[in-house]
């Protein structure tokens, strides 16, 4: 049977995706746009989006960010894997799974803001005793692998209990042992889940600002951190250019994963 | 060495098995214990230091930070802080309902898009979801900005000063807060939704339920769950919000997030930003709790 929704949803939900989309629309626009200073139309041009390459401060912090994306995904990608293993296929205690489950969310519903401010407090502590802890990419890359462990693990639980443990008994059932199973069995079932969640703990990465502007270093500058700092000195051309890159970055990657997790699902 | 059990297809000791889940767990839980929880720890004894004229930290225990953020200064009393705080949790809960009501419609619809493009128009929802923070706020700037067809518009009405803009002012705030939370209030809406009972709202039609009883009694009883995921999504990042204030508001719409990063930037005064951390967090948890209290009482009614 058909739904029939009243017409004013519809005018709801438009004015939902405009609110979302209009801005958005209007930078890529812009980007594209002749004229350097004011917002009147003077024709295409692509030349902003050249610029952006021939910038080397943009360019040092799309490396930065594209580094430290990719070291903590690859960390984050490992614990977290492991870490969903380790809670759901262990016979623990109900109270010890009441704390694994709350380690869990922890990181997940704490605001942004303490979560940054906590890592920087520990960091200002460690520095005196360690100077690895000085603000820079190493102390970015700690504290976007604790944020990311618990969507990683929550992913790749999810996958877990679509496999079941049918197939890992079988397996035992002809004498394979633990390490077999894990190797042969396991990790190639939750394949897609450990992408699906390394793909979400990149794209987490590369959204965050409040964290790594926090617990950044002078010469760790991400392309968030350097528009952010660039918008004081008002805006350009280049920096439309630049947000909507990144942006189109993110269309691809969030349509990675939602093809992802859709295969995941017709197991 | 009686207690064997069979796990796995595997016959084998409890013992022997939580050894190897601690192999797996170890290097996670240190992770998140160095990383989160420890620092929280220090965060609060933090809060109760001070800070020393040279910026340094010295450990002794004085609730002076809380006094502070109390209004008590050295020179009488001002209401400052606490009207930051206030004006946190006003923006907070106004941003959530406006988030939560346009988001709710959002959901129903996309819902019942056709099988073949639900999955494009859910796209569309997550998108922003996953786009960079500031980005989206810099958008904000720019369609505000005075030449942007909205400023234009009502410097021809003659509401805004000719070559005036649309930010800073506490508007815009509103604005950029309900456009980055939106996401967060209909993703989990929308997972609700999706998997309604439609069934049982057929059901209330057949027995002559009249169009506000069917959507109270079938529809909004059934997206209940959803509904108080997204307020909760919404709520506590719009507690803690920094960027969209500091980028699109003044002095005059400070929140909480810019009077924490002021005192841990600029101002280097650790021990009054983590008294002020601390005092969002009970501000946020106060929320929840209000929150819970509230759907318990619906419940039972």
């Amino acid at each position: 049977m058909k739904h029939r929704l009243p017409q004013w949803v519809a005018l709801f939900a438009v004015a939902g995706l405009a609110l979302l989309y209009l801005p958005m629309l209007a930078v890529a626009v812009f980007s594209l746009n002749v004229s350097r200073y004011g917002l009147v139309w003077r024709g295409f041009t692509l030349d902003w989006y050249v610029r952006l390459f021939q910038n080397p401060y943009i360019l040092d912090a799309a490396w930065n960010t594209l580094v430290l994306a990719l070291v903590s995904t690859l960390i984050a990608t490992v614990l977290g894997t492991l870490m969903a293993l380790g809670m759901h296929r262990f016979p623990w205690p109900a109270s010890f799974r009441r704390f694994l489950d709350f380690s869990v969310y922890l990181p997940v519903i704490t605001p942004d803001i303490i979560f940054a401010v906590a890592a920087v407090t520990a960091f200002i502590l460690l520095r005196s005793a360690w100077s690895v802890f000085e603000p820079g990419l190493f102390t970015m890359i700690c504290a976007h692998v604790t944020f990311q462990i618990a969507f990683v693990e929550l992913v790749v639980a999810g996958r877990l209990a679509v496999i079941g443990r049918q197939v890992e008994e079988a397996a035992r059932d002809l004498y394979a042992d633990s390490w077999t199973i894990l190797r042969h069995i396991t990790l190639p079932l939750l394949a897609p889940g450990i992408a699906a969640g390394a793909m979400l703990a990149f794209t987490l990465s590369l959204d965050d600002f409040v964290i790594s502007f926090f617990t950044s270093g002078p010469d760790s500058v991400t392309l968030p951190i350097f528009i952010y700092s660039s918008l004081r000195r008002g805006v350009t051309p280049e920096i439309h250019a630049l947000s909507t890159l990144i942006f189109l970055v993110t269309v691809l990657l969030v349509l990675a994963v939602q093809f992802l997790t859709r295969t995941q699902k017709e197991v | 060495m009686t207690d064997w059990i069979v796990w796995f297809g595997e016959l084998t000791h409890p013992r022997r098995l939580r050894v190897r889940g601690s192999l797996f767990l170890s290097g996670s839980l240190f992770w998140l214990s160095a990383g989160l929880t420890a620092p929280m720890l220090v965060l609060v004894f933090m809060a109760f230091a001070r800070r020393s004229p040279y910026g340094e930290i010295i450990w002794n225990i004085s609730p002076d930070n809380f006094l502070r953020l109390a209004g008590f200064g050295a020179f009488g009393w001002t209401a400052d802080y606490l009207w930051i705080l206030a004006r946190s949790a006003w923006m907070a809960s106004v941003t959530t309902l406006l988030s939560v009501g346009i988001a709710y419609p959002l959901a129903f619809w996309i819902a019942l898009r056709p099988p073949r493009t639900r999955n494009l128009w859910f796209a569309l929802v997550v998108i922003p979801f996953c786009t960079n923070l500031v980005i989206r706020t810099y958008a904000w700037m720019l369609i505000l900005s005075n030449q942007m067809p909205p400023a234009r518009f009502l410097q021809w009405l003659g509401w805004l000063a000719p070559e005036a803009a649309l930010y800073p002012g506490a508007g815009a705030v509103f604005l950029g807060m309900v456009a980055s939370s939106l996401p967060f209030a209909a993703l989990p809406i929308y997972t609700n939704v999706e998997r309604l009972d439609w069934s049982l709202v057929e059901a209330a039609q057949d027995l002559y339920g009249g169009r506000w009883a069917v959507f109270r009694h079938a529809i909004f009883a059934q997206t209940q769950p959803g509904l108080l995921a997204g307020i909760i999504l919404t709520f506590i990042p719009a507690m803690g919000a920094f960027v969209v204030p500091d980028l699109l508001g003044g002095a005059r719409t400070w929140l909480v997030g810019n009077l924490i990063q002021q005192q841990f930037g600029p101002s280097r005064d650790w021990p009054f930003g983590a008294a002020v951390s601390l005092g969002l967090m009970v501000l946020t948890l106060a929320g929840l709790f209000l929150l819970r209290r509230l759907e318990a009482a619906h419940r039972e009614t």
